[in-house]
């Protein structure tokens, strides 16, 4: 694998990890909402 | 140069590894359990989804604290054996990718916890970081051997962040359970300290056992071990814990007196051959797990 290759791997990884973070936080705020409101 | 490279290299070639390494993961699950056990051992209960949200701020907050200390301390790390791997030092991840990381982690953690939650632990967490970062990092770790006795407060706010997370207020059990934490740390690191001496030698950092010597470290190991063990039995004492934690509590700190004895008395100069410093260090954690984890069973049977 180039050096090039390899950089675009470590993006990618890093792109797919912080969707899944923003997809919790996504459902965590809104879980958060509900107690607030309830 | 390797110890260099933390200096040059570029924040793309970071991996999601490293920024996750860069949050001492392995020190965060000891502050998260001592959040998570002061929140649980609060006499009012917490919405499931908060109490969540307060440990997640909590293990964020540490990990925000973690990758601000690696920032700071990258030249360091870098010729130290224990941490040259760390992603700065190795030259995964430039310097400006971890400060911006770790004030970002920080920053967030503290809103949420108070935005969620409440106002005084976020106060608490808020307080907690900057003294890790400030007070013990950038102030104390690199001019006084004291470093780890005053910085060892870092470490001992998370108990009393999950209680007052649970609550909203500060009592006598919590400040008992940071205390507790405060006066374990010097044992638990000065441990440490005697069988990675020359690491600290060559970084330069006046630990105890570099400036004062082992021998002089061995006595406060031990010294330390004696207002922790009065603390420990306190909330027993006190009648703020039952007899369940009262007996574990018994248990485990005649071990840990026993334990911090064998280390006064050692005269072991070969750190491969530091055998009862090195049951010590990995008792202490054992210990404070066991600890925390029996105030929960005890407050939750009561």
């Amino acid at each position: 694998m180039t050096g090039d290759e390899e950089i675009r791997r470590r993006q990618r990884a890093r792109a797919t990890v912080m969707a899944l973070v923003l997809g919790a936080l996504v459902v965590l705020f809104f879980a958060i909402s509900i107690v607030k409101m309830s | 140069m390797a110890s260099k490279a933390y200096l040059t290299a570029g924040a793309a070639t970071a991996d999601w590894r490293d920024f996750l390494a860069l949050t001492k993961p392995r020190v965060m699950t000891l502050v998260v359990f001592t959040g998570l056990c002061g929140l649980l051992a609060a006499p009012q209960s917490i919405h499931p989804v908060l109490g969540f949200t307060a440990v997640l701020c909590i293990a964020l907050g540490a990990g925000a604290a973690g990758a601000l200390n690696q920032w700071y301390e990258a030249d360091i790390d870098a010729v130290m054996r224990r941490t040259a791997g760390r992603p700065l030092p190795a030259g995964r991840m430039d310097r400006q990718s971890a400060l911006h990381f770790g004030v970002g982690l920080g920053a967030f953690s503290v809103i949420l916890l108070g935005l969620a939650v409440n106002i005084l632990s976020a106060a608490i967490l808020a307080v907690s970081i900057l003294f890790y970062v400030l007070v013990y990092t950038v102030w104390l770790k690199r001019r006084t051997p004291q470093n780890i006795v005053i910085g060892g407060a870092a470490g001992a706010f998370p108990p009393l962040i999950g209680w007052a997370a649970a609550t909203g207020r500060i009592e006598t059990l919590p400040v008992l359970l940071f205390a507790l934490v405060f006066l374990w740390t010097p044992p638990h690191f000065w441990s440490l300290s005697l069988f990675v001496r020359s690491d600290y030698v060559a970084a330069g950092v006046p630990m105890m056992s570099v400036v004062a010597g082992p021998r002089t470290t061995r006595l406060q190991v031990f010294l330390y071990t004696l207002p922790m063990v009065a603390v420990a039995l306190a909330p027993w004492a006190l009648g703020l814990a039952g007899a369940l934690y009262g007996v574990a509590s018994l248990v485990l700190n005649a071990i840990f007196l026993v334990l911090a004895v064998r280390v006064m008395l050692s005269r072991e100069t070969d750190p491969a051959k530091m055998k009862a410093e090195k049951r010590m260090f990995a008792y202490s954690v054992l210990y404070l797990f066991a600890l925390f984890g029996m105030l929960v069973a005890d407050r939750m049977v009561a």
